[in-house]
């Protein structure tokens, strides 16, 4: 039985398409068969983030539009066994995307026996972002530890409670809340909202939390998949959210603040 | 502690909670809106029932309240008008 996972945030620039490209490689690294389709119509960015832009040829428009078959148009991943990615259109406009044609591109990726069909939503509560969420038997909601971003996740939990099609038929959305770029330093400095706050606020189940981490920005500069960074902190967290996805108990890792090493200067004028 | 951080201000601790505080009462308030979300109808009602008073005495659209009030078993219209003073 194939699942659909929607990654959304609301908010832009919180690490959605960072979350899809870690989530999709790691479900994929064990051994289950996976896609991850870009709903970002007009800005795409998962090929850039997952190394594949120079192998695009198709896209998901053009499956819905019956320009190109979905095999024609995924791209298999050269890392990763199992492991697909169906890019998103550059140039059309977001009403490209409507119900029947992503509804027809995720039936026949099942048919196919994909075990995990991973949805990159588009920023925002417009069209993209609804397509992305709309078939979703889970989803990822990915927060900062910022207001803002907590709000907008906030709105768009209340988004899929209502008017995913889960929602319509009197079902429930599985949610699962991950924050991303955590700074414990801070958070025990009184500078950032906890990760117990965000859950308080929110009140949905944590998958995991991600620390800031340079090896991020090191990732989409290379077009690699931070989880394939097994040293990174970044990605040994990713992959305790992969864990726990499937079930695993994982304890969390990186939440404590560290003893900061201070230089001279900072000593002097910290 | 540095030799300059007792001339930074004191008083800018744990923004942190503050943050907290902020949308805990914010999303508490849209979900209470969401809740009370008023029909649809309502802007459209109100600018018909204006264009009938009007036939009478000039009111501003200001002047003219439309409400629906959600209580248990039923529903209450509420309909507020503030004549102009002459016309009193």
């Amino acid at each position: 039985m194939s699942k659909v996972i929607v990654v959304t945030s609301g908010k832009g620039g919180v690490g959605k398409t960072t979350s899809s490209a870690a989530f999709a490689a790691g479900l994929a690294a064990k051994g289950h068969k996976t896609a991850v389709i870009d709903f970002d119509v007009g800005l795409r960015n998962l090929d850039l983030i997952m190394g594949v832009e120079r192998r695009v040829v198709y896209d998901f428009v053009n499956v819905i539009n019956g320009e190109a078959t979905l095999k024609q148009a995924l791209i298999k991943d050269k890392r990763v066994d199992n492991l697909y990615i169906l890019p998103a259109s550059q140039t059309r406009d977001k009403d490209a995307l409507n119900k029947e044609g992503v509804e027809s591109v995720i039936n026949e990726l099942k048919e196919d026996g994909f075990d995990y069909i991973v949805c990159d939503s588009p920023a925002g509560i417009e069209r993209g972002a609804f397509m992305a969420l709309y078939f979703a038997d889970e989803a990822i909601i990915v927060t900062n530890p910022e207001v803002s971003s907590v709000r907008d996740s906030d709105r768009i939990l209340g988004i899929l409670q209502s008017r995913s099609k889960k929602a319509e038929e009197g079902g429930t959305i599985k949610e699962h809340l991950l924050i991303t770029r955590y700074s414990p330093n801070r958070v025990e400095g009184g500078d950032m909202l906890s990760m117990d706050d965000i859950v308080e606020i929110l009140s949905i189940p944590l998958i995991g939390v991600i620390p800031e981490s340079g090896a991020v920005l090191q990732a989409s500069n290379s077009g690699n998949p931070v989880i394939l960074d097994t040293e990174s902190t970044a990605g040994q967290a990713y992959s305790d959210v992969v864990d726990r996805f499937l079930g695993e108990e994982v304890a969390l890792r990186f939440i404590d603040a560290e003893v900061e090493k201070k230089g001279f200067f900072k000593k002097l004028f910290g | 502690m540095g030799l300059f951080s007792f001339f930074k201000t004191e008083k800018k601790k744990d923004t942190a909670s503050l943050a907290k505080e902020r949308l805990q009462i914010l999303i508490a308030h849209e979900h209470s809106d969401k809740n009370k979300k008023s029909p649809d109808y309502l802007p459209k009602l109100q600018e018909e029932i204006l264009e009938v008073i009007r036939k009478y005495v000039h009111v501003d659209e200001d002047d003219v309240n439309v409400n629906v009030e959600k209580g248990d078993d039923f529903d209450v219209l509420e309909l507020n008008i503030t004549l102009p003073e002459e016309d009193k």
